[in-house]
């Protein structure tokens, strides 16, 4: 057998450049920071009164006043936040391979996907609260509602645009249709998953406050329908501060699994 | 794989795509063990030909034989496609690519690995098990498709342009390691090219087919005395005559 004389030795293969923290997110910071300091300079210069527009530095007062009640407010948000999440990810992904197999599915059922998501979750939220009471579950309901669209849609894309060459090339390789669908359908899907999960986490947050907001005891949403007509407008904009940091994390947080998960996909 | 080896025979072959007349009336054979090159111009239904005698899809017309089968179900039991583009799946390293089709038949994977670990030295990619498939150049992942199509242990290969998307230079490589591979483990094998050097090189026999509607217009046996190395091979004059007349058919269109 004739050697192959061009064989790269193991050590040289390449790696992607690793940009360093400051890169990445050095210009996101100076941005935020630059954005507080106007708004702090602003407050001050227009004399415009705390109950409208409080400053940066009473909103951080507020929440530090208020420290334990925004604790446990966000624990119970979070975790509203968190296992409708996770509904919606079982919901969407059953939903999509489901109409991934079945064409009969797509075309009676996917209409009937798009309509649920024109349903006002306005309208839909006081009924979820009278139906469930002021527990956790009409939260999940809304959460899951609207996070599990732009997951299904993502993830449906990604399993049918599949390079019809490799069902093929399995098939010659003894593979059943589970196997296709586990070892290639499945795993190119993977990254529009992530996408369609990407969307959903920066809804979610927004999702269970409106739960919150239909009937609730407890829940960043709770806090800032209280503090209003109390007119403790640094309070409201400390648990939208809250939430704005969950919804980043969130966002982080899946970007983190994904990377992990994908490892493959980094070029 | 049976021991040995199964041989593939098409019989009045023909097919349409709409009003399209791709192949018509093709007809050849190939013993068990023996490999048998398949040239055209491009366009002329070569690959499909391969998709019929691998049981992915069915001929208009005629009948199609791998070993003993003629139902589509058994000739893809018997063959395993190695296509121009290697298709090595982004998401599993090299060595789980190479042992896909022990995975598919239900082997556990840490199994297959052990099984599939040895032949990597033997295919010049020692080192390379645990790379993904983007780290590596186009010469290794075609070797590791390589790979992957003979662990699937069928009775025939069936390889599609499998050095196109190469440069010369690796691809002279991998036409050089093909033969070495196929003199030391013969299997039956059906490779389609439009290189009529990459045909004599590693085939027994070369068929060559016509433009549209393909048909077969000469059967050529590729008698050649042993040489050791490309080089000297290809200056063979037999080589030479061989490959000249190859290429007149191909322009003429006719025998």
């Amino acid at each position: 057998m004739t050697r192959v004389s061009t064989t790269p030795r193991p050590a040289t293969r390449a790696r992607p450049e690793q940009r360093g923290a400051v890169a990445t997110w050095g210009p996101a910071t100076a941005l935020v920071v630059a954005l507080i300091g106007l708004w702090e300079l602003v407050t001050a210069l227009a004399d415009v009164p705390a109950y409208l527009f409080p400053a940066p530095s009473a909103i951080v007062r507020a929440a530090v006043e208020d420290r334990e009640l925004l604790v446990a407010a966000t624990l119970v948000t979070t975790t509203e936040v968190v296992l409708g999440l996770l509904v919606a990810v079982v919901v969407a992904l059953l939903i999509a391979v489901a109409l991934h197999f079945s064409a009969i599915l797509r075309t009676t059922v996917f209409p009937l996907l798009i309509a649920s998501q024109t349903v006002p979750i306005v309208v839909l939220a006081p009924i979820l609260a009278i139906v469930f009471g002021y527990g956790v579950e009409p939260k999940l309901v809304i959460v899951a509602l609207i996070c599990f669209f732009p997951i299904v849609v993502n993830t449906l894309d990604g399993l049918r645009s599949v390079d019809p060459d490799l069902p093929r090339l399995m098939r010659t390789l003894s593979a059943t249709r589970w196997a296709i669908f586990s070892k290639v359908e499945f795993p190119s899907a993977l990254p529009r998953l992530f996408s369609g999960l990407r969307v959903a986490v920066t809804y979610a947050p927004i999702g269970a406050v409106f739960g919150e907001w239909s009937g609730s005891t407890d829940g960043l949403g709770f806090v800032m329908l209280q503090a209003t007509p109390q007119l403790r407008t640094a309070l409201v904009f400390a648990a939208i501060a809250v939430l704005t940091v969950e919804s980043v994390a969130l966002f982080l947080l899946v970007r983190l699994v994904e990377n992990v998960t994908l490892r493959w996909n980094r070029r | 794989m049976t021991p040995d080896g199964a041989g593939v025979g098409l019989d009045g072959v023909a097919h349409r795509f709409g009003d399209v007349d791709v192949l018509r009336d093709i007809a050849f054979t190939v013993e068990p063990r023996r490999s048998l090159g398949v040239i055209g111009p491009s366009g002329c239904g070569k690959s499909t030909l391969l998709t019929f005698i691998a049981g992915l899809a069915e001929p208009g017309g005629g009948s199609v034989r791998v070993g003993a089968e003629t139902a589509p179900a058994g000739r893809l039991a018997a063959c395993a496609l190695m296509p121009q583009k290697d298709l090595l799946l982004p998401w599993r390293r090299a060595i789980d690519n190479a042992a896909l089709a022990l995975e598919n038949r239900g082997v556990p994977r840490k199994q297959a690995r052990a099984r599939v670990a040895p032949l990597f030295e033997r295919f010049n990619l020692g080192g390379f098990e645990q790379h993904w498939p983007h780290e590596l150049s186009g010469g290794m992942r075609q070797r590791v498709a390589f790979l992957r199509t003979l662990v699937a242990d069928k009775d025939v290969l069936l390889l599609d342009e499998p050095f196109g998307g190469l440069d010369a230079i690796t691809r002279a490589d991998m036409q050089d390691w093909l033969r070495g591979v196929l003199t030391v483990e013969p299997r039956t094998a059906v490779l389609v090219t439009h290189d009529v050097e990459e045909a004599l090189l590693l085939c027994h026999e070369v068929v060559v087919l016509t433009p549209r509607p393909a048909t077969v217009v000469a059967r050529i046996e590729v008698d050649l005395p042993v040489r050791v190395s490309r080089a000297e091979t290809i200056a063979d004059p037999a080589f030479t005559a061989l490959r000249a007349r190859i290429l007149s058919i191909l322009a003429q269109g006719s025998a």
